[in-house]
């Protein structure tokens, strides 16, 4: 048991890390944020843009849907991180990450935002146009709330998974919370850090959790 | 644009690192026959002792669920593999990345079940009774096969991102797909691996993908 506590609950470590620590927790909320922003605004965009029906671009979006959807996030980053000099463009991690996880986002966000589009009924459509709304009145005030409350679960599970997901970051040397606290473990022959780290991330995600709970269960009462 | 075909889709060198990918793919294929049974099994018990309505044990697989969905794997991942040596307790890569990632998918297919079998109307289960069926009988009989059609949709995306995740092994140097074509690529100096490896994920999970998109929306055209 002391072995444990000395491992795993070192207070000492934890002083000795913890602004790095919390360095590296600022940069996991500043990626989540510019993320999850990017993401949902791209993602409805799509759907609008879909709504448009043009045969090309849509097909253009669905293929860049399903790829997003299809390959694993650390995947997608390896690619872009990894690739990239090879088209002689480089880019730190960090925008990398931006780009790439918000793309994931936009993808899922797209395809729930296009289901729950599709479900809203189309009188719906046709009485907002017929009371004098333009089209993005109507969007803005009758169908996208609606689209949104049909997918509020759905898309709450997607934002925490993207918020997850941005511990990957840690791969293409992004200095957030799982990086600092590996290199702390390293450094400090430790797993402290690293209990540490959990804990910022329970900080960060057990509230979004407990709503996204909180909106399932309203959604399969309603 | 020659340069571009020579570095991202290069015929050589992808013949040259065939062999390596598929061993990623045979490793990436035995990871997730492992995990998706394993998770399935224990996320069907936790719903299943769920249902006794025993106070402590409802909170106990509450906070569980919300505690390893919370979680990022990633972060999980790590902290196996780095924490149990301290433990004096051998971790293997292969292992660390079975435990990290069953802890994670199960929490969430207990999630998926418990919203499934509470999705079943209780006269359902009293009427089952009333025949004479025990409480195990009307959920093996009744209640189960009823809710696992409902249920399959959000099963089966949860598959998805499960073998998604198996990517995550590459982060403890397990030469599954991900890491099998990064190294071929840091050999190779070329990006070609990373387009292949791309390639073979897609064959296999696109789809799944085109599958689950077609199901949720005839599930959420039904909801409404």
């Amino acid at each position: 048991m002391q072995t444990f506590s000395s491992n795993f609950l070192n207070w000492d470590i934890v002083q000795n890390y913890l602004p790095d620590l919390l360095a590296g927790m600022w940069v996991t909320i500043k990626l989540s944020a510019i993320i999850l922003s990017c993401g949902l605004i791209v993602g409805t965009g799509l759907a609008l843009v879909r709504m448009a029906r043009l045969k090309l671009l849509n097909a253009i979006i669905i293929v860049f849907v399903d790829v997003f959807r299809a390959l694993p996030p650390l995947m997608l980053l390896v690619v872009a991180y990894f690739g990239m000099p090879y088209l002689g463009l480089r880019l730190t991690g960090f925008p990398i990450a931006c780009i790439v996880l918000a793309g994931v986002l936009a993808a899922f966000t797209e395809e729930l935002l296009w289901a729950g589009l599709s479900t809203v009924s189309v009188g719906q459509y046709e009485a907002a146009r017929s009371t004098g709304l333009t089209f993005f009145q109507m969007m803005g005030y009758v169908v996208l709330p609606q689209a949104f409350r049909l997918i509020q679960a759905p898309l709450a599970s997607r934002i925490i998974a993207t918020t997850k997901n941005t511990a990957l970051a840690s791969v293409v040397a992004v200095p957030e919370l799982l990086s600092q606290a590996n290199t702390a473990q390293g450094y400090s022959g430790n797993a402290t850090p690293l209990t540490a780290a959990a804990l910022g991330y329970l900080i960060i995600l057990l509230p979004m959790v407990v709503v996204a709970r909180r909106l399932e269960r309203a959604g399969a009462t309603r | 644009m020659n340069d571009f075909a020579v570095n991202f889709f290069n015929l050589q060198i992808l013949s040259r690192v065939w062999p390596s990918l598929l061993q990623g793919l045979m490793l990436t294929a035995l990871l997730s026959v492992v995990i998706v049974p394993v998770g399935l099994a224990i996320g069907l018990s936790l719903a299943l002792l769920n249902t006794l309505r025993i106070c402590a044990l409802r909170w106990a697989i509450v906070i569980y669920v919300d505690l390893f969905r919370a979680f990022p794997p990633l972060v999980l991942l790590i902290y196996v593999y780095y924490g149990l040596p301290f433990f004096g307790i051998d971790t293997d890569a292969f292992w660390s990345v079975v435990l990290a990632l069953v802890l994670n998918t199960s929490a969430y297919f207990a999630e998926v079940f418990r919203a499934g079998i509470e999705g079943i109307p209780h006269g359902q289960i009293e009427a089952a009774r009333a025949t004479g069926l025990g409480s195990f009988q009307a959920m093996r009989y009744i209640v189960l096969p009823q809710a696992i059609r409902n249920m399959i949709p959000d099963l089966l995306s949860n598959v998805l991102e499960s073998v998604k995740l198996t990517s995550l092994a590459s982060a403890v140097t397990l030469p599954e797909l991900l890491r099998a074509a990064r190294l071929a690529q840091g050999n190779t100096v070329n990006a070609t691996p990373l387009i292949a490896a791309s390639v073979i994920y897609l064959a296999f999970l696109w789809p799944l993908v085109r599958l689950t998109t077609r199901l949720q929306r005839r599930t959420l055209a039904g909801q409404k």
